[in-house]
């Protein structure tokens, strides 16, 4: 870690992030809203989907053993009998019994169902992992999430999830064949589970016919801004110095190393700050000092922001130290 | 300072960050950029909260105000999320901007209707309408179910072998070729005292629910799957009125059959249809990408396909009350025909409110 702080302005650095940016660099797709404004969307990942699904399916579970054993112990103490009879009690208890199984399936569909079609696009375990379902973009634009859409990815899901099973207890009912129906329910479910690692967007079967996908849910809080403190105007309110960089010195940076400098500002670690601003004045030739970091490094943020946004606003950007332009 | 700037900094204060930190005029930053942000950071700061109230589902708590201002604050944010890229270096700023701007996508342009205002107009006039929008599927499936019936009867006609390997037998099994007319009719009628439960549960999840899902789902391998599945299914349909037609059954047979059956095929014709439909919009998309158009059909499908579950419970229910109930022919017919009216009329002749 230590080395890595050292080195915070080298990009072929040895950063211990490198490989998960990588990875979520390959998830991001921009999509262009109905404003004509990019926006991007960070595909999620195929370990945050399964989570979600498996906590999902906890949770439905629960709910539906929760509820039946609740009401056989209600009915148990009331003093009905579930046992098959002719008598009309006994009738209208199969009737409940069926209408029963009936709320049952309902509610297994109708909780994916009621939760996406919420604000938050999202069932409770896709909350607490993170995600959403939103439109698929088709060529670049994004559209609205139907209705329809949703109740599509979802009646799909009943066929790659529920199927097998399906096989399985209807062949043991049938007295069938339950090792081949196991096979068969098997690969089934097989062909299912890896179709997401088959195409490019990660879209399980369900979410290609209804033209959705799984995103990341965005969650960002606004952070304070950087160059409107007294350090940013170059005065140190701690040792009353007044840092001032000259042309030349913030030449040498572009706009990468002034947000790696941003995002060592946000994080305000000692350590970091000291091994930063030894960096900087190495490169600009300055003396080092020390216990005045983060004012010395607030005020080359600003006025090294303040010169490249400068050049920005007549067309020049520089991306980083290695770059010509100015 | 002067009025302006002490208006600016309350109006920025107000929101939810410490006010020792954030109460900074705009007159007072240094960058242009920063002016930009903390001239606008108000609009935010209100768009973020009216958002964390929708997410949290408590939008009938949102005043008439804040409800009205939301589309235009999205693009108040979504037009600061240019030019904040084209002229602000604060990473943090841009990336904020960009959570921002999704969550509030997200929400205007979300669905529009809530499911249970969405199943009113699926009864009311959304299904017949998706079921209308695929005739030419529906032709198509009911001309493979009447083949494969056909199929079925002359291949047991020619050779009664082939009624093994067309029917599913199990060791019960009674109706087998060269079973006695008692036996058959036995099949038939008088099962009053059979329990309508489990016969429910059973047909619930029996073949037929299996072969519709299945066509259905079948039907993005371009719907061959789902062809040769429905001339399979009718097949076995065929196979079992040859069988009864031998003994001189064959409209008691069919009486037996269509007190559910009318829904129960109609059904697996609906599901049918989709999975070709999907598989024809695969196969050929016209001038939509194929991905797109296997979306379009998808969503049309998903409205079958929920109407098509709501008919097979009913068909359920048919099978194992009714049935046991009706034990005469020619009032096991008038339900059938009944059933089969109800939905033609229902998805052919009924178009209020068709989209």
């Amino acid at each position: 870690m230590a080395l890595a702080l050292k080195l915070p302005f080298r990009r072929q650095s040895a950063d211990r992030t490198q490989p998960f940016r990588a990875d979520e660099d390959k998830r991001r797709r921009m999509v262009i809203s109905p404003e004509g404004v990019p926006i991007p969307f960070v595909l999620a990942s195929r370990g945050a989907r399964a989570a979600a699904l498996f906590l999902d399916l906890l949770m439905i579970t629960s709910a539906m053993v929760g509820s039946t054993l609740f009401l056989i112990w209600v009915a148990a103490g009331v003093g009905i009998e579930v046992e098959s009879g002719e008598s009309p009690a006994h009738r209208a208890i199969q009737a409940l019994i069926i209408i029963w199984i009936v709320v049952m399936f309902l509610f297994r569909n109708a909780w994916f169902l009621f939760f996406e079609l919420g604000p938050r696009g999202a069932t409770p375990g896709k909350r607490i992992c993170g995600i959403r379902v939103a439109a698929r973009a088709s060529g670049g634009n994004g559209g609205r999430l139907t209705t329809e859409a949703v109740i599509a990815r979802n009646l799909v899901r009943d066929i790659e999830l529920f199927m097998p099973l399906v096989f399985f207890i209807s062949a043991s009912v049938e007295g069938g064949d339950t090792e081949l129906a196991g096979w068969a329910g098997l690969g089934w479910f097989a062909i299912f589970v890896l179709f997401p690692f088959f195409n490019r967007d990660r879209m399980r079967c369900g979410d290609m016919i209804a033209g959705t996908w799984v995103v990341e849910a965005p969650k960002k809080k606004l952070e304070q801004a950087l160059s409107v403190g007294e350090a940013a105007r170059g005065k140190s309110v701690q040792t009353g110095a007044q840092y001032t960089f000259s042309e030349a010195d913030l030449g040498v940076y572009g706009e990468y190393e002034l947000q790696v400098l941003e995002r060592v500002l946000r994080e305000n670690r000692a350590e970091a700050m000291r091994d930063v601003a030894q960096a900087i004045c190495l490169k600009i030739g300055w003396s080092a000092g020390a216990g005045d970091e983060r004012a010395f490094l607030e005020a080359y943020y600003a006025q090294l922001r303040a010169r490249l946004e400068a050049g920005m606003r007549f067309g020049k950007r520089k991306a980083d130290k290695h770059s010509e332009k100015a | 300072m002067n009025a302006v700037t002490t208006g600016l900094a309350e109006r920025i204060g107000g929101w939810f960050s410490k006010p020792s930190e954030s109460v900074v005029a705009a007159e007072q930053a240094a960058l242009r950029s920063d002016r930009f942000r903390l001239e606008r950071e108000a609009d935010w700061k209100r768009l973020d909260a009216i958002l964390k109230r929708m997410e949290a589902g408590r939008t009938r708590a949102l005043s008439d105000e804040d409800l009205l201002a939301l589309p235009a604050l999205y693009r108040t944010a979504a037009s600061s999320l240019s030019i904040a890229r084209e002229t602000s270096l604060d990473a943090a700023l841009v990336a904020y901007l960009e959570a921002l701007t999704q969550r509030a996508w997200f929400l205007v342009y979300g669905p529009r209707a809530s499911l249970w205002s969405w199943f009113r107009s699926f009864l009311g006039g959304g299904w017949s309408a998706s079921v209308r929008g695929m005739a030419l599927e529906i032709w198509i499936a009911l001309a493979l179910m009447v083949a494969g019936t056909v199929v079925g009867w002359l291949l047991v006609e020619a050779n009664p072998d082939w009624y093994y390997a067309l029917v599913p037998g199990g060791p019960g099994e009674v109706r087998v070729p060269g079973a006695s007319r008692e036996v058959l009719l036995r099949t038939l009628f008088g099962n009053q005292d059979q329990n309508g439960m489990s016969v429910f549960a059973a047909s619930l999840f029996s073949n037929n629910a299996q072969v519709s899902i299945l066509c259905f789902a079948l039907g993005f391998a371009f719907g061959l799957p789902t062809m040769l599945l429905l001339i399979h299914n009718t097949a076995l349909l065929g196979a079992l009125l040859w069988l009864y037609h031998g003994q001189g059954l064959l409209l008691d047979l069919v009486g037996w059959l269509s007190i559910h059956g009318t829904t129960e095929l109609f059904a697996i014709l609906l599901a049918g249809a989709s999975g070709i439909h999907v598989g024809r919009s695969m196969a050929f998309p016209g001038n939509l990408p194929v991905m797109d158009a296997a979306a379009a059909a998808g969503r049309r499908a998903a409205q079958v396909m929920t109407g098509v579950v709501l008919m097979l419970v009913i068909a359920a229910l048919l099978e194992g009350f009714a049935r046991q109930m009706v034990d005469s022919t020619p009032s096991r017919l008038i339900v059938g025909v009944f059933m089969l009216v109800l939905w033609c009329g229902y998805f052919f002749a009924f178009r209020r409110g068709a989209r």
